[in-house]
């Protein structure tokens, strides 16, 4: 057996791991392992400018290919500067290893320099963590870490490494573990058969079903088996902020998102609904509004692979605890062994109704917001003019805002792993660094960062990672200059009293910024040079593009839940009109 | 309701703090806790009592369970069960008073385990209504200091929570 100083071993567990990139940030006590990195070509290292960017960039290498993200982080400001990437995947259960250096083990708790408790800091936000104790333990956990953050309901974890651990002069044998067996951790994948035979029949007796689809089903792989088995009940499908993608977002039996900002006929049939099918996703409070009064006819099934998403918020009338893509498939199994199908009258007639609700208020069936001309750009025209350019067909990350629900509305996503947001956590910041993550996983595609001027300035160091890596993403800024969705709520909820939402006098010049960093900027603020600009920044194919569009600045998301004490089906459509 | 709650781990540094640290971010309570490792040294049992709606114990069972160190996880107050602890109560002894805490003590089947000049050091066992009961039925002396374990149990029967 071969014998390897502990940063070596890091190294080459990583490798055997499969892991080709790892992001990260050097310092004192991760430095054996840079050097162990530097000494070898199989595991490159990405260096960025923020350890937060690392753990979001490597979330979005994640959320795009269905891989175990890596991040390497030193002790102290390192890790702790890592953790609201730590936080925002693990409120989306995207996997990651995060493997932080920490101080000699004979310095923890003295309070040594860069020493910070990142065990105790990270747990209430990992899905487990590990303080490696022994070079010769190092292997096994990477192993294992790697195990749970992919299986059963994925999840970051963290694993600590004191410098000593990694020390070049102490050598021990090196055997990566082919299989791993944790015995107090066996995921369940396998759903109650019982269970699943009742599901059917309730289904299959559903007047007026509705498929809720979060992001588990992307998560879990089962988008093929969400579009089988929408198609063989011919049930209306929505799906979550999440869940985007998992569901073609061009299909007729596509309803569009529900929630907060979601489409009209989906919450409207959310509510109206007797049999709820929820599939990987977990009662959100922005997608239920007030739970007293959600979906007050509806059986609910509930699939999932964590238990404890089951009747958490919403009681489930039928749970079924199991991974999304074997559940369904054997929903559809038994479907198809019965011979039985639903009830063709009252499912026609159920969609005469929603087709109604479509034609009334959906948003797809005609623009509900004022057109834009001249100088006023409508920020859902952008992303409009976006799918336009990419024929649909873009890997589309986004920060927090008014822009990440537009993109949400507008960009109908055919495929799952193309839309990239931070759903739970809501991080302002994450859009760029995930966009790189996603680029340098697909070195071809084309990839858009969704942002606005707020957002983009919590992570906008990392357009010199960009250049470093040459990673061509396009940033799509929606300006309006302001904190639009703060902004938004002032005016709903505050009278219009912009606390601390504004700053348009201070806003850097964009486009010099991005021309600071060796990148091409492009101002739009005519709506008819919109398209033509899009088309041109998407042509410049080997180049960050980073085009600041000045957007309609008294813009609101509509539909939006009226809240609090709203159902789902209490929606304001515009400023002036609600349900 | 309140209710006794079983957990098998894994004895790793850590284990203690995540289970602690899952009630106190989900908002949960721990009225009692016990730790520490069983016949088999990779191993430990934790007991703890908790007071909840059905919907909360189940979260708690749940959440417990999905926790990577946690073995198993039973509520023993599912089922007949068995509950015990220990309570050490040192207590003002002179004069008259020390005759009167010693019938005390012996109607409640407890020892005293410590004797000095003007004090008694008692060790009484049972359920946690006993012990509060002891604290009760010597209300007039004057106690020093008290310290209890913390709830332990056992379901009733064959059943056993083990590998």
């Amino acid at each position: 057996m071969e014998l390897l100083s502990g940063g070596d071993i890091v190294v080459r567990a990583l490798k055997d791991a499969g892991v080709k990139h790892i992001w990260g940030y050097p310092g004192g006590a991760a430095l054996h392992i840079y050097d162990a990195l530097f000494r070898q070509s199989d595991v490159q290292h990405i260096l960025v400018r923020h350890e937060q960017a690392a753990v979001h960039a490597a979330d979005g290498h994640a959320r795009s290919t269905g891989d175990v993200g890596a991040v390497l982080v030193t002790s102290g400001p390192g890790a702790t500067n890592a953790i609201t990437g730590i936080a925002t995947a693990y409120m989306d259960s995207i996997p990651l290893v995060v493997i932080s250096g920490q101080v000699p083990s004979a310095k923890i708790g003295e309070d040594a320099f860069q020493e910070t408790d990142m065990v105790g800091i990270s747990r209430p936000i990992v899905k487990h963590s590990f303080l490696v104790k022994d070079p010769a333990d190092i292997a096994g956990v990477i192993a294992k870490a790697f195990f749970i953050a992919a299986s059963g309901r994925p999840g970051p974890v963290v694993v600590d490494i004191p410098k000593d651990i990694t020390d070049p002069n102490i050598k021990v044998a090196y055997e990566y573990p082919e299989k791993v067996k944790i015995r107090s951790y066996q995921p369940t994948t396998k759903g109650h058969t019982g269970q699943i035979k009742r599901a059917i029949k309730t289904l299959l007796g559903a007047k007026r079903p509705v498929i809720y689809s979060g992001g588990g089903v992307v998560l879990g792989g089962a988008s093929s088996q969400l579009t089988e088995l929408a198609r063989l009940l011919n049930a209306p499908v929505t799906n979550t902020l999440m869940g985007l993608g998992a569901y073609p977002g061009t299909d007729r039996q596509f309803l569009g998102m529900l929630g907060m900002h979601g489409t009209f006929e989906a919450n409207t049939a959310m509510h109206h609904a007797d049999v709820i099918l929820a599939v990987g996703a977990r009662f959100d409070d922005r997608v239920t509004n007030t739970i007293s009064k959600f979906c007050p006819s509806a059986t609910i099934i509930h699939i999932d692979v964590d238990p404890t998403s089951i009747a958490k918020t919403v009681a489930a009338d039928i749970p079924i605890v199991g991974a999304c893509d074997v559940v369904l498939q054997e929903m559809i199994d038994q479907i198809e062994h019965s011979g039985k199908r639903p009830d063709e009258a009252a499912i026609s007639e159920w969609w005469k109704q929603i087709d109604d609700w479509r034609e009334r208020h959906g948003i797809y069936t005609q623009s509900r917001y004022e057109p834009s001309g001249g100088s006023i750009i409508k920020p859902q025209d952008v992303i409009k003019a976006l799918y336009k350019a990419t024929g649909g067909d873009a890997y589309v990350t986004s920060d927090v805002g008014q822009h990440q629900m537009f993109a949400a509305q507008y960009y109908l996503f055919d495929k799952p792993r193309r839309w990239i947001n931070s759903g739970g956590l809501g991080t302002m910041g994450f859009g760029l660094p995930a966009a790189m993550g996603v680029q340098m996983a697909h070195p071809e595609a084309m990839v858009a960062c969704v942002t606005g001027e707020g957002s983009i300035q919590m992570c906008i160091q990392e357009l010199s990672t960009c250049t470093q890596y040459g990673l061509p993403v396009k940033i799509i800024n929606l300006n309006n200059q302001a904190l639009g969705m703060v902004r938004q709520w002032q005016d709903m909820q505050y009278s219009s009293r912009y606390s601390s939402s504004l700053y348009e006098d201070s806003l850097p010049d964009f486009i010099k910024l991005a021309e600071a960093y060796g990148h091409v900027g492009m101002k739009v603020t005519h709506f008819d040079e919109l398209e033509s600009k899009m088309a041109e920044c998407f042509a410049l194919k080997d180049r960050v593009v980073f085009m600041d569009i000045y957007v309609d600045r008294s813009e609101h998301v509509y539909p939006m839940h009226v809240a609090p004490n709203g159902s789902m089906r209490d929606m304001w459509l515009s400023k002036t009109e609600r349900t | 309701m309140r209710r006794i709650i079983s957990v098998l781990m894994e004895n790793e540094p850590g284990a203690l703090s995540r289970v602690i640290g899952l009630f106190s971010q989900r908002g949960y309570n721990i009225d009692s806790l016990t730790v520490a490792p069983t016949e088999d040294q990779t191993l430990s049992r934790l007991t703890l009592t908790t007071h909840g709606n059905d919907h909360v114990i189940e979260q708690i069972t749940k959440h417990l369970h999905k926790l990577i160190d946690v073995v198993k996880v039973v509520d023993l107050t599912e089922g007949p069960h068995i509950e015990r602890e220990l309570m050490l109560l040192k207590v003002k002894a002179h004069g008259a008073q020390r005759a009167e805490i010693k019938r005390c003590v012996d109607i409640f089947r407890g020892q005293i385990i410590d004797v000095g000049t003007n004090a008694y050091t008692v060790q009484i066992v049972g359920n946690s209504d006993k012990l509060d009961a002891f604290i009760q039925a010597i209300g007039d002396a004057d106690i020093l200091e008290v310290v209890r374990t913390g709830v332990s149990g056992l379901s009733r029967g064959e059943k056993a929570l083990r590998l």
